[in-house]
């Protein structure tokens, strides 16, 4: 007897080479759009790697802006002619995400090409605005986990910002964070009651959340801050440089001379991450999001754990709305939070439903969001409008084109019906 | 141990699931639990496991009262469910899955993985149940998927174990394997309960049985003082004939011609691998298989729902590879489908409107540019008459009909005309005996009309009473084809075809 092969090859993966084939050619058009677009570049591109005041200083890193530019082009092409050719599996996505960080890296010399740049502040920036995104994408992920789709999000970070202006310019900073993390647990409690209790539908549960904290946050600080100045002047927490680690060259500034804010985020993403994939408990909450009646066969409450998670995940998306205005200006404005909360659900389909995933790709989207704003500095040729829409280009380009067959947990969104 | 249910009552609204029964599993027995599908007995064994409270009647546990407020409360009291539709997380590990809810936890309640994998190895050994921990389920054929089921029930230390339809995804040889491991668990002491409507299933494993019907226990005893007839009567209430009448087997020229066809899954993986297959006029082609090797998308292929990516399909010499559904319905191709409620019916529409489905656009529908209703109304009548469709009247909604009559409906609906080629994909699936009879005789009737019928379905049984050709499909292939007009083929041989092995 001979058993049959059971990986019957005959017609090829078809989707997979179309997709190979596909990402290719992608490729070599953006070795030409390099070339075409930034071929013009004349002269040193300075990136500077210390600041002033640092306790040990790099010399500038300068390379000759020409010849960088062409050499990205070459990689770019070679990668999409390798990619057309033979690529496939693992290399198409790493392929692309190669290709664009050449791409980011040949635009970044272009326009730094006869002046200078610091690549050590925009890091730090890079990560400073990663933070909302990255709670707002780990809110998300711990919803999702528990298949409640949570688009509350974006209010949810709303009305931390909110709650910190005001409660911190009452009781204090601490007070002010303490309270905006509350209220965006009451959020999610609402969120979980409407959508596990009454079973409402999960997307127009979250934009009725939206609507109603972007309606009443603009009513109140329009009408009533606006008449009471010192209601809405609350302090900032300042940052707070960790000894030794925080003089570490060029990434230092980064990760260790931040507010609490950043190490806020570190922490919840590490805490989270062992919670969810490495305790008792994160096993059983990440079964109810993929096969809730088995769950609830083995005695888990399902409704329960949704409820509990959905609570945390607006906690988190509480302190994650309270950066905008305690962790950064310490004053509201209407709808502050402009759709860095939505940026955020991308993060957490870009990284795959996992809080670090999730954290990663809001670096990428900070480090855009940043890039947007030093090249505003750097006088580019480009309209300020077509830099401020590089964070939404960079998300399209990413879910569409990075993330590829990503997989949600399997009941994400559907509610559970105990019969 | 043994479990007693005393007077047990369990209505959903209006509706009495189980009125008043008595049954006792005893330590070191199997008992066999026989009902038709909709008899109660998975309502009845969901009160045994906690899910559901009963309205009457108490659980006794060797001899002591108890109640249960949920299925955590019936685990602590050792009773342990395999479910007909597994509860496995597929995209977690087999020790994962098997201490899910019990985990055992080192400090900080970190998972002690190591603890459950040293667990599920020495519980397969115990009973025969190997199966690799760090494995994931949704990489794992369906009979292991079942073993790592009963591994979780074992984990929890359940000492009587229900089993719920447990063989209704399985192979002929995976069969035989879990009835090893069903009699290795009761010689060990434990109590089984063993849910089916399969009558030879009953009388192979069960050392006593109790028989439901629509909601009370009308029967029971030892089986092996019981042939099947008997078992069938009481089971569904009057005799039973199981041969299917058939007419001499002369076939006509090919109805259909599938060539080379290559069809794709929706994650555009290979479902159908070069498969050529013929269906003559007045044959009946059984297609056998365990589900998910490719059937769905073949005959999805066949019916104009998923395009061919290579291949050709010819229905009396014409080609209709690429034709829509709607042109090959006009030329006299029926459809039964697979799943009645998701492709077969609109269940909220009325059992009326279902009936024209397929053909609400006729003349004889309309009135100009409006449906004329009454005709439709009145044909709907005719039609539900003729194939015995119960319903109270034509504007029943689809949905409130049993699975019984839901499937006759849509067999009128294709049948009620004058049709050339007859696809059926798992026409009788879960329903009861006597709506299994009907269905098999109409199939028997469009072919002694001269009707080419093409008979999908993973019961072997059905295939075997049917099918005058068989063909065998495993990971989008046909592997082995049986000549079954003369006399049914061994169904050891068609097993092991099925299982992936080549004759």
């Amino acid at each position: 007897m001979t058993a049959i092969d059971p990986r019957a090859p005959a017609v090829a993966d078809l989707g997979a080479l179309r997709r190979k084939r596909g990402t290719g050619a992608a490729l070599i058009v953006l070795a030409g759009v390099i070339l075409l677009l930034f071929g013009d570049a004349a002269g040193d591109a300075t990136f500077r790697l210390s600041r002033p005041r640092d306790a040990w200083v790099l010399g500038d890193l300068i390379v000759p802006a020409l010849p960088v530019i062409q050499i990205a082009a070459a990689l770019t092409a070679f990668l999409g002619a390798r990619q057309f050719l033979r690529g496939g599996g693992r290399w198409t996505t790493l392929s692309l995400g190669v290709g664009l960080a050449l791409f980011v890296m040949a635009f970044l010399v272009w326009a730094t090409a006869g002046k200078a740049f610091s690549l050590t502040g925009m890091l730090q920036a890079t990560m400073v605005r990663a933070v909302p995104i990255a709670l707002g994408g780990l809110a998300a992920t711990l919803c999702e986990r528990v298949a409640v789709v949570n688009i509350a999000v974006e209010g949810m970070l709303l009305a931390g910002a909110f709650t910190g202006a005001l409660m911190g310019s009452v009781i204090g900073g601490w007070g002010g964070l303490v309270s905006a993390v509350a209220v965006g647990g009451v959020f999610g409690f609402l969120l979980a009651a409407l959508v596990v209790t009454y079973r409402m539908d999960q997307i127009i549960a979250g934009v009725v959340i939206n609507l109603f904290v972007l309606g009443l946050t603009s009513y109140v600080s329009s009408q009533v801050f606006a008449e009471m100045r010192h209601l809405n002047n609350a302090p900032v927490f300042r940052s707070w440089k960790i000894p030794v680690l925080g003089d570490i060259p060029v990434i230092g500034p980064m990760l260790f001379d931040q507010n609490i804010f950043v190490y806020g985020a570190l922490v919840m993403v590490a805490v989270s991450t062992y919670y969810l994939f490495h305790t008792a408990h994160g096993l059983r909450a990440r079964a109810v999001g993929e096969h809730p009646r088995a769950a609830d066969t083995l005695g888990i409450d399902v409704y329960r754990t949704r409820y509990i998670h959905v609570t945390l995940g607006g906690m988190v998306a509480g302190f994650g709305g309270a950066w905008f205005t305690l962790g950064s200006v310490g004053r509201f404005d209407e709808n502050m939070t402009g759709g860095r909360g939505f940026i955020g659900l991308a993060a957490m389909i870009f990284g795959r439903w996992h809080p670090v995933g999730a954290l990663m790709a809001a670096l990428v989207f900070g480090f855009t969001d940043s890039l947007q704003q030093k090249l505003a500095l750097l006088q580019t040729p480009i309209p300020s409008e077509f830099l401020a829409m590089a964070p939404y280009i960079a998300t399209i380009v990413v879910v569409a084109g990075l993330v590829g067959r990503a997989r949600p947990p399997a009941a994400d969104g559907k509610p559970y019906v105990k019969d | 141990m043994d479990v007693e249910l005393r007077g047990i009552t369990k209505r959903f609204g209006p509706v009495i699931a189980n009125e008043a029964v008595d049954l006792v599993a005893k330590g070191g027995e199997v008992l066999g639990l026989l009902g038709e599908n909709g008899a109660g007995k998975s309502t009845l064994m969901n009160v045994l496991c906690g899910l559901y409270r009963p309205d009457e009647g108490e659980i006794v546990i060797d001899g002591r009262t108890v109640a249960f407020a949920g299925p955590g409360d019936a685990i602590a009291a050792g009773i342990g469910m395999v479910h007909q539709h597994f509860m496995l997380v597929p995209v977690f590990t087999v020790a994962e899955n098997v201490v899910l809810g019990v985990e055992p936890v080192a400090a900080l309640n970190r998972l002690d993985l190591a603890a459950a994998r040293a667990k599920v190895r020495e519980i397969g050994e115990t009973y025969g149940l190997t199966v690799d921990p760090d494995a994931r389920i949704e990489d794992l054929p369906v009979g292991v998927q079942q073993r790592v089921e009963i591994l979780k029930v074992l984990f929890r230390s359940a000492r009587v174990l229900i089993f719920d339809e447990p063989t209704a995804v399985l192979t002929p040889q995976e069969v035989e394997e879990f009835f090893q491991i069903v009699r290795a668990l009761r010689d060990d002491g434990k109590a089984i309960i063993f849910i089916t409507h399969k009558l030879m299933e009953i009388l192979e494993i069960a050392d006593r049985v109790s028989v439901l019907r629509a909601g009370r226990i009308v029967g029971g005893g030892d089986p092996g003082a019981m042939s099947r007839a008997e078992l069938a009567e009481i089971m569904v209430g009057r005799p039973v004939r199981f041969e299917v009448e058939r007419t001499a087997f002369t076939p006509g020229a090919p109805r259909l011609e599938v060539a080379g066809l290559t069809v794709l899954h929706d994650t555009g993986e290979v479902a159908v691998d070069g498969v050529s297959l013929t269906v003559h006029a007045g044959e009946v082609l059984g297609i056998a298989g365990v589900q998910g090797n490719g059937q769905t998308a073949l005959i999805e292929a066949i019916t104009g729902l998923r395009p061919a990516v290579t291949g050709r399909i010819l229905f009396d010499g014409q080609d209709i590879t690429d034709a829509s559904p709607r042109a090959r319905h006009a030329m006299g191709m029926a459809h039964i489908p697979e799943d009645r409620q998701r492709m077969g019916l609109v269940t909220d529409f009325t059992v009326a409107e279902n009936m024209v489905l397929d053909s609400y656009y006729s003349d004889r529908f309309s009135n100009g540019p409006a449906m004329d209703w009454r005709a439709v109304n009145r044909w709907a009548a005719e039609a539900a008459e003729a194939f015995d469709v119960r319903t109270p009247t034509v504007f029943a909604q689809a949905g409130h009909l049993s699975g019984g009559n839901q499937q006759k409906l849509i067999v009128a609906r294709e049948l009620m005309r004058d049709t050339k080629l007859v696809i059926a994909a798992q026409p009788t699936r879960g329903l009861d005996v006597g709506s299994i009879e009907y269905i098999h005789a109409r199939l028997m009737a469009a072919r002694a009309e001269g009707d080419g019928v093409l008979i999908m379905s993973s019961e072997l049984d059905e295939i075997l009473s049917l099918a005058d050709r068989i063909v065998v499909m495993f990971k989008g292939r046909i592997v082995a084809e049986f000549d079954a007009s003369a006399a049914p083929p061994d169904k050891a041989a068609v097993g092991l075809a099925m299982a992936g092995a080549a004759p």
